[in-house]
């Protein structure tokens, strides 16, 4: 980490968005991460992701739990709320705050201990909820602020920096989430931004539970010979299902791709999202080939990446409820408290 | 001679748990009410759904004594798992009312109370080909004897039939003719009414009847919860239950059929509390309802509302503990854990209803207290106010009041340049400003944590700004003793040295155990608790006494503990009354707990001795 504040001022020419905003209007303080942290990588995505898409940054909280992954959301968007909760329970506190304001942006962020380990059954129920969110999980299988266990996505026979082998198997999130009933489903890499930035934007922009595992090396416990979670490793077994190009309806569409291989997907808000296929024959809106291919990819050795899973006009947990359209935080009296005349009938009633 | 009483008795049930007795036991007491006569019915039922034993009891009482009584004048007997239990727990003289289908010998009976058999099963069977009918009919057939034996109008049973099956008015005619059944049966073949009856009375006034855990429901519905997470969880479900069905009833947009409420049935506990952290730090109110195994579960999220200053209520619907405890009986157990829960140094206000009107106050208010002090709110129910019909004070609800949603900055506000500091103190009281997330483009925004932070939320692990917050969390928590509502004093009779202080459901019997000790010679001043932090009024009391008996339904005396710990008070002068088997407790066994430490006090020279 450095501990030098980056200056204020910038370029005068530097690109700004639809909103006037330039990039540093999206960032936070500064990291206090470990120098090459992939964790980084995946703040400067989400940043990247929120400017593109033009998102004024006050309209998005980002929540936590805790862990290094949950330290993150201070070091991007300082102009959203965030909400650092306790270990394991981010996405229930989500959960809560999407119910009183519909209307925001959220963005879960966990790491594989939060979210695998103490937090699996409240991450397993707010996917099952169809939470309207991006959760992103900051995966690198190992506890990196106490300093280097294996985590429960450790893969079994990974060694650790001292040389212990991992004899439990992992819990893959992604196989989870599928099954689940997840409605966006995508795996990335820290390593890779090209895959990652539009990942996110696509899933920013899907209504319902989004969830993205994002394989994030630790370069101070799990990024030695011998681990699953290395740069190296991931490198060497990254099997990339599709290449997304994330486009607003504004956008012109770009013809650089071969045509026999495209896919286009259009989301609920009317923007587009363009997958080049990698895989051939692999269709993301098959929830049982997405897992019929994870399982082969993950029985090859495969690290299988992209997006896996999209179900494109997928309700939310507002939907199932059938909540109203106006934030339940702004109703008021008048639309909550149904008066003397109503408590004085209902009186009669228990008499 | 068999006992004569005129509105002043214990009538109890002994029924198998899913059998049907429940509405038909209620139709009983209710009848009673209608006739003008107070009754204070309770529900001993087991963990269970269906098979094990359950009791109903009513208790009729002109007088207007609503705590449990102790004791059975008449036993309604219609279990044969606990037929030695109940015959032998009528006092003497007292009556013994069961089905005769099956002789029971004579052994099995007592011969100083007085039985009346009356062959129900043959009736029903006589009655009825259908087995479910047979049973459901058996018990609305012993309402109707019951009615004939104790002078019960019969007009006003059939009223309340017609009221119950409004909208399935097939069943009206068949239940009437079942209560008839009974009635006639019992006007032929007994001696009707017994000496112990009721007479038409008006004692009940403008009184309603209701549960306790539907009135805090709709506490919470008036006081403008949105967002209610939960699980369910022995005797607080009902409660959550009662709001949604309230919400369906208010809160549901006639044309669109939209909601403006969000119930979320969690996965656990752990995440009932989560979402009622989250959504209320997005500025809606939220509650969840729960008991205390969940009151455990929620212990480390409990922290962080109180450290990040996140305004919560959590109902705690007390049930007999440690661990599962006693799932289905009452205690006042759970305080402790409530009081001080998480770890680190905690406090947190807690809330005491003594019945369903101010289950119903204290559930609105519990939001207003969330959002002006930023703190979670604890209101104590327990299984006897939560999950048995009380009779009490109509609700009444002020059209001009408004929610206080305390301290929020707003838009305009940060636009104007006012200084925001999340945890700055501007007022002097604790309470600082907080902005719900959303509102202005690039002011306002913070960082919530439970981790230690300075006056404008930035992270910080050095000591003085810690210690700084910490202090002034303790001086919100001063604040706190102005708003929340204040303890109420009765005077004895005459002036007096003793005191006794309760809170909760200990109330009504609490206030007959005076009247009883009154009646002896033995005046007490009573202080009614109604929230933590106590208000100075607590000190006062406890200065103006010598000796004060502090009355609660749980084995450490965990009210004295608070008392002891944040009033000062001295051990010596606080004696424990103690009831703790998980019924609750009666006027009887606070007399005699009370007289018995009289007793010993005369007897010893130094009162220090004496005491715990």
């Amino acid at each position: 980490m450095t501990y030098l504040p980056k200056p204020k001022f910038h370029h005068p020419a530097i690109e700004t968005n639809e909103l006037g905003y330039t990039h540093r209007d999206y960032e936070g303080a500064i990291s206090t991460l470990c120098a090459g942290c992939g964790h980084d990588s995946i703040s400067a995505a989400i940043m990247h992701a929120c400017f593109e898409l033009n998102l004024p940054p006050h309209r998005i909280a980002k929540l936590s739990g805790i862990g290094c992954s949950s330290k993150t959301p201070t070091y991007f968007l300082g102009q959203s709320h965030g909400f650092n909760s306790v270990h394991g329970r981010m996405p229930s506190v989500l959960t809560g705050a999407n119910l009183a304001n519909r209307d925001l942006i959220y963005l879960g962020v966990s790491g594989d201990g939060d979210s695998a380990s103490i937090g699996l059954g409240q991450f397993a129920h707010a996917i099952r909820r169809g939470v309207n969110m991006v959760y992103i999980v900051e995966n690198n299988g190992v506890y990196g602020l106490t300093k280097g266990q294996f985590s429960a996505t450790s893969d079994k026979g990974s060694k650790s920096k001292r040389g212990a082998v991992n004899s439990d198997l992992p819990i893959d999130l992604v196989g989870m989430a599928l099954q689940l009933g997840a409605t966006f489903v995508a795996r990335s890499f820290s390593g890779d931004k090209t895959q990652l930035g539009p990942l996110i934007k696509a899933g920013i922009q899907h209504r319902g539970s989004a969830f993205i595992d994002c394989i994030s090396p630790c370069v101070a416990f799990n990024n030695h010979e011998g681990s699953t979670k290395s740069f190296d490793y991931v490198r060497a077994h990254n099997a990339a299902l599709n290449r997304l190009d994330f486009m607003t309806g504004r956008s012109p569409i770009l013809l650089d791709h071969p045509p026999g291989s495209l896919q286009e997907v259009t989301l609920h808000d009317g923007s587009t999202l363009r997958l080049r296929k990698l895989a051939e024959d692999y269709d993301v809106r098959d929830r049982a080939a997405a897992m019929a291919h994870l399982y082969e990819g993950q029985a090859a050795g495969e690290i299988v990446t992209g997006l896996i899973y999209l179900e494109e006009d997928a309700g939310d947990l507002h939907e199932h409820l059938a909540t109203e359209e106006r934030p339940l935080n702004g109703l008021g009296e008048a639309d909550l408290c149904p008066g003397s005349a109503a408590l004085e009938r209902l009186n009669q009633a228990l008499r | 001679m068999p006992i004569e009483r005129v509105n002043d008795f214990v009538i109890r049930f002994a029924n198998v748990n899913g059998s049907g007795s429940a509405s038909a036991n209620q139709l009983f007491a209710r009848s009673i009410l209608r006739m003008g006569v107070p009754v204070a019915p309770r529900n001993v039922f087991p963990s269970n759904i269906q098979g094990l034993p359950t009791w109903y009891e009513v208790r009729v009482c002109e007088a207007g004594h609503l705590g449990a009584r102790g004791g059975v004048d008449m036993m309604v007997a219609m279990n044969p798992q606990t037929w030695d239990e109940d015959v032998g727990s009528i006092e003497p003289d007292g009556y013994l009312f069961y089905d005769s289908s099956r002789p029971v010998p004579a052994s099995k009976l007592r011969d100083d109370i007085e039985v009346i058999g009356m062959p129900l099963t043959e009736i029903c069977n006589r009655q009825y080909s259908d087995p479910r009918q047979r049973q459901l009919f058996k018990n609305i057939v012993y309402v109707g004897a019951l009615s004939a034996l104790l002078d019960i109008d019969a007009a006003e049973l059939e009223r309340l039939i017609a009221e119950q099956f409004k909208g399935k008015d097939k069943l009206i005619a068949p239940n009437r003719q079942a209560l008839h059944i009974g009635r006639d049966y019992a006007l032929a073949n007994c001696r009707c009414p017994l000496r112990m009856r009721i007479k038409r009375s008006d004692r009940i006034g403008e009184r309603i009847f209701i549960e306790g855990n539907a009135a805090a429901a709709l506490g919470a519905v008036y006081g403008g919860a949105t967002v209610c997470a939960w699980y369910p969880i022995t005797p607080s479900t009902s409660l959550a239950e009662a709001f949604e069905r309230y919400c369906n009833r208010y809160r549901v947009d006639q044309n669109t059929g939209k909601r403006r409420f969000a119930i979320v049935q969690a996965e656990d506990e752990l995440a009932s509390i989560g979402m009622v952290i989250g959504a209320s730090w997005n500025g809606a109110r939220a509650f969840t309802a729960t008991s205390g195994p969940g009151i455990s579960l929620m212990q480390e999220f409990l922290g962080l509302a109180y450290f990040a200053e996140i305004p919560a209520v959590i109902f705690d619907v007390q049930r007999g503990g440690p661990s599962t405890g006693m799932p289905t009986r009452t205690q006042q157990s759970d305080i402790l854990a409530c009081a001080y829960a998480s770890h680190g140094d905690t406090k947190h206000v807690l809330l005491f209803p003594e019945d369903p009107y101010e289950a119903f106050e204290f559930g609105a208010v519990a939001f207003d207290l969330a959002d002006r002090l930023q703190t979670p709110i604890f209101v104590m129910l327990d299984l006897d106010v939560g999950m048995n019909q009380h009779l009490c004070k109509p609700f009444a609800w002020d059209d001009a009041r408004r929610f206080d949603r305390g301290k929020v900055m707003t838009a305009e506000e940060l636009e104007a340049g006012k200084d925001f500091g999340r945890y700055l103190d501007v007022d002097g009281d604790g309470i600082t400003y907080r902005t719900y997330p959303g509102t202005h483009p690039t002011r306002g925004s913070f960082f919530t944590r439970g981790t230690s932070r300075d006056r404008y939320a930035h992270y910080t692990e050095k000591g003085r700004p810690y210690a700084d917050n910490m202090q002034r969390l303790l001086r919100k928590f001063e604040t706190a003793k102005s708003h929340v509502p204040g303890p109420l004093l009765e005077a004895g009779a005459r002036p007096t040295r003793l005191g006794a202080i309760h809170f909760g459901s200990t109330a009504a019997a609490m206030r007959e155990a005076a009247a009883l000790l009154a009646e002896e010679g033995v005046y007490l001043d009573l202080l009614r608790v109604r929230a933590f932090p106590f208000s100075g009024e607590v000190a006062t009391f406890l200065d103006a006494h010598e000796q004060v008996f502090v009355v609660e339904q749980n084995r450490d005396a965990q009210l004295r503990t608070l008392l002891l710990a944040e009033c000062g008070a001295d051990p010596a002068q606080l004696v424990p009354i103690l009831h703790y088997d998980g019924t609750p407790v009666t006027a009887r066994f606070i007399r005699s707990a009370i007289a018995e430490q009289l007793q010993l006090v005369k007897a010893a020279p130094h009162r220090r001795k004496v005491v715990l």
